[in-house]
């Protein structure tokens, strides 16, 4: 079903090689970014971070926004949100950094808040931060957020160590297979920033047509029950995204979900205020 | 317990569960016999049929073990290995 | 309801759909992964690890130098903090205590202020922030760094992989290493770095435990006892090594009690298997030092200092004020103290100890400064101190004002160490317990159990020390 999906993004974010081959590219972009810390006043658009733990998405979010997040080289170090600014080009954005999570489908604590937010906060642009040299288990993480969202771009980080570790990537293939901008990047010595940034623009504003890879369920009655819900979802909170996910989760008995529709959360999403639900970051 | 091989008569030898394998053994994940959020999360981390899996260090106090799965280090105790049914293919 | 409706709707569907459908599905998008990895990876030598990450595993994860090296990285961290801050420390105490108190006093001399006024501000609140700073900044400065770059570095996860075994016997969950070794720098921290364990029993075990991290609040009181007290009774030239030694010996017993109260608890009221999980241990990584270095002290020390000065502040003011306000005779302090004397003896500690510590419960930071000037203040008056200031002494001249003025022995310094470590957390940290449980009841048994714990072990060793006539 994959094959005859355009390739999106092969032209559209310069040629990925320009981490290594095009150093001056790198100044031209960076020199629009402006990091803007923690004000995040005014912005246009809400991009957020997702991807499994330890993949270098606290790193991203540091490099764009210039603050501080805890970084440091074990799976569950950031278990809040943070949120930060950038400006790049005449636009302001806000950035989420959200606690890793290995898949949207199961119902642990930690992961609540990169779920939720991925799922009714409704970001204009989803950046996944996959390690490259995981891809797999990453890409598990990839094709779920597809299944909800087409504003996403891979940011395939950790390329340094994929090479160190002898493996080579096909990025202009997975972009294909997967429909969205890929952008391969060392976010640790800012590599790769520069395509970042153009890919996440071009999202926001919608100049590059995005073609999710949608999977769609070989049992036929599990496809007829998933439609069925998710018309009658659409129904009773008109305006809603994502409700063949919704509906999907819902027959699987999903708690994080069956809360969302009991505690009104769905209610307010139906009614147009995006970006409603927004990680709150309690504690320290 | 679907997808679970019992162990034919016939591939008996080499058909096993992960906390079997032994140090250098090289295997092949058959099914992973464990339910709930810990056989997707299991999934996740690149634990599943087809997987191909060999122990990279044992805990300096005998559990757990980490086994090098699909490019990532994880670390299993050893009531969970006993979930996960292999092949082992080669000494 | 709307909501109901649709869930009645998914129930019944449900209902229709074949046995095994939820697996199906996400079985579907995990095989989709696998299929398009394999068609844009292209591995050199397959599956293997970089020789230097096995060479590095096999030394840290080894039957005898994995224990080994972990004693020694955390002594030796250790170490260098107690070592390389007290230079430092002195330094500023010089600066901040000594002369920036009483170039303060010269300024507001003239000034038509009440005596109480330049008290209350100078006495109290100035000189138990300034002697914060002095006592908390190098330390925390050396440490923060150091474990960042472990931790940046990949290591934690071995230690917990070293330790799981250890945890599984006692009942609680393999990630629960984590969260305690994130105690070792803000309990409050720890308890939120909690979050990585999904079951909830094994969750509130973490939590209760976490205590017995010895947060950074706390190593000033287990750096000053061991020196004055316990490197003292070493030659000159161990002194430095003994000292280190005892506050890691210290450290070492929150572990032992972290496991034996992770057990109790998983047999009695938090009854259950511990669950199973998956820690992944990360490749190695070689931490960018100096944007550690700078980001750590940045980020962890300057926050932790902001609060603890945030904190001494008051408390500074309310120590002042309870030594100056009279009441029958006696200062109000006084009067707490003779309160709590006989509890004071029965624990191996005195009145004043205890008083500190009540007035600390919102920072442990400033449990020392609080005893020297209760002492100091009550007892005879050896240094010519004023009512309620907080002196700044040298390392003998606190020895001699806790043993001549305050009556202190070794059992005192012993018994304060272990008091450091089991008592109730400090105020931020029982907030943050409420937030992440919400249950009035754990809120309530993680706050009032370590002190319990506190309570039985100091009386059991004052009872020994005092039958076997050391004390
Ligand atoms: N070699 C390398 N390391 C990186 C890169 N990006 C992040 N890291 C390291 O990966 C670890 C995890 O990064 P972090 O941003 O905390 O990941 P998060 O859990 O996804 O937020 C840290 O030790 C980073 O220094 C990269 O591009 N190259
Ligand atoms: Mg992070």
């Amino acid at each position: 079903m994959a094959a005859d999906l355009p390739t999106p993004n092969a032209n559209a974010s310069p040629p990925p090689a320009a981490s290594a081959a095009c150093g001056t590219c790198v100044f031209n972009h960076a020199a629009q970014l402006r990091a803007l810390g923690v004000d995040v006043s005014g912005h246009d658009h809400v991009v957020a971070l997702a991807g499994n733990p330890n993949t270098g998405k606290s790193t991203v979010f540091n490099a764009l926004t210039g603050l501080r997040q805890h970084v440091g080289n074990w799976p569950g170090k950031t278990v809040t949100g943070a949120e930060g600014g950038f400006g790049y080009r005449r636009r302001r954005y806000k950035l989420v950094d959200l606690p890793g999570t290995y898949s949207l489908l199961s119902d642990s604590q930690d992961e609540d808040v990169a779920r939720d937010f991925l799922l009714f906060g409704q970001p204009d642009v989803t950046v996944v931060v996959v390690d490259a040299t995981r891809l797999q288990r990453n890409l598990n993480l990839v094709l779920q957020i597809l299944q909800i969202t087409g504003r996403v771009v891979v940011a395939l980080n950790l390329i340094d160590e994929a090479h160190r570790h002898g493996l080579s990537l096909d990025q202009r293939h997975l972009a294909r297979e997967l429909g969205v901008p890929v952008v391969p990047m060392a976010a640790r010595s800012r590599r790769g920033l520069d395509a970042l940034l153009e890919a996440i623009e071009q999202v926001a504003l919608g100049t590059v047509a995005t073609r999710a890879r949608r999977v769609h369920h070989g049992d036929a009655r599990t496809e007829r029950a998933v439609r069925e819900l998710a018309a009658q979802l659409l129904r009773e909170y008109p305006g809603l995204a994502n409700t063949r996910w919704i509906a999907l989760r819902l027959l699987e008995g999903d708690p994080g979900i069956e809360r969302a529709v009991t505690d009104g959360t769905l209610d307010r999403l139906s009614s147009p205020t995006p970006h409603a639900v927004s990680s709150e970051t309690p504690g320290t | 317990m679907r997808n679970v091989h019992k162990g034919s008569p016939a591939g008996a030898s080499t058909a096993t569960t992960l906390d079997r394998l032994r140090r250098g053994q090289i295997a092949t994940v058959t099914a992973v016999d464990i339910h709930g959020p810990q056989r997707r999360r299991l999934m996740d981390l690149g634990v599943l049929p087809g997987s191909r899996i060999h122990i990279d260090r044992v805990s300096p106090l005998g559990d757990p073990t980490a086994y090098l799965v699909r490019g990532s280090v994880i670390a299993l105790r050893r009531e969970q290995a006993r979930g996960i049914h292999i092949t082992v293919e080669q000494e | 309801m709307t909501g109901f409706s649709i869930l009645d709707r998914a129930a019944r569907l449900r209902d229709g759909l074949p046995e095994g459908f939820r697996d199906e599905v996400v079985e579907s998008l995990y095989s989709d992964a696998a299929r398009i990895t394999e068609t844009s990876v292209t591995e050199r030598d397959h599956g293997t690890r970089p020789p230097l990450d096995r060479l590095l595993d096999r030394a840290l994860t080894h039957r005898v130098w994995g224990f080994a090296t972990m004693g020694l990285l955390f002594f030796a961290v250790f170490w260098f903090t107690i070592s390389g801050a007290a230079g430092p420390s002195g330094l500023l105490s010089s600066v901040l205590v000594d002369h920036g108190h009483s170039r303060l006093h010269a300024v507001a001399a003239p000034l038509p202020l009440p005596d109480w006024v330049s008290g209350l501000l100078l006495d109290g609140v100035y000189l138990s922030t300034a002697w914060v700073v002095a006592v908390m900044l190098p330390p925390m400065a050396i440490f923060f760094p150091l474990f960042t770059l472990l931790e940046d570095f990949g290591y934690l996860p071995r230690v917990a992989f070293n330790l799981d075994r250890l945890f599984a016997k006692a009942g609680a969950h393999g990630k629960q290493s984590l969260s305690m070794m994130m105690g070792y720098g803000c309990n409050a921290a720890g308890v939120t770095a909690t979050r990585i364990i999904d079951s909830r029993r094994e969750r509130l075990i973490a939590i209760i435990t976490n205590n017995f991290s010895v947060c950074n609040g706390r190593w000033p009181t287990l750096i000053l006892m061991g020196t004055i007290f316990i490197g003292a009774l070493a030659p000159p030239a161990l002194a430095g090594v003994i000292a280190a030694a005892s506050v890691v010996t210290v450290a070492f017993l929150g572990v032992l009690v972290t496991l034996l109260v992770s057990w109790a608890l998983s047999k009695t009221v938090l009854r259950g298997h511990s669950s199973t999980y998956s820690l992944e241990l990360p490749p190695y990584r070689p931490p960018k030092v100096w944007r550690t270095l700078y980001t750590s002290l940045i980020d962890r020390t300057l926050k932790v200092l902001r609060r603890a000065v945030v904190m001494a502040a008051p408390a500074g003011a309310v120590v002042w004020l309870i030594s100056n306000v009279t009441v029958a005779e006696a200062s109000i302090a006084a009067h707490l103290v003779g309160v709590l004397d006989p509890l004071g003896w029965v624990l191996g500690l005195n009145g004043i100890i205890l008083l500190a510590y009540l007035v600390a419960i919102p920072a442990n930071e400033i449990i020392i400064p609080t005893i020297l000037m209760l002492t100091t203040t009550l007892g005879p008056n050896l240094f010519d101190a004023q009512q309620g200031v907080m002196l700044e002494l040298g390392t003998a001249q606190t020895h001699t004002v806790l043993t001549q003025a305050g009556g202190w022995t070794l059992l005192t310094a012993v018994n304060l160490m272990l008091f450091s470590l089991l008592h109730n957390p400090c105020s931020t940290t029982v907030l943050t317990i409420w937030n992440e449980t919400k249950s009035p009841k754990w809120t309530t048994v993680a706050t009032l159990l370590p002190i319990a714990l506190g309570f039985a072990v100091t009386a059991l060793t004052a009872t020994v020390a005092r039958l076997a006539g050391w004390a």
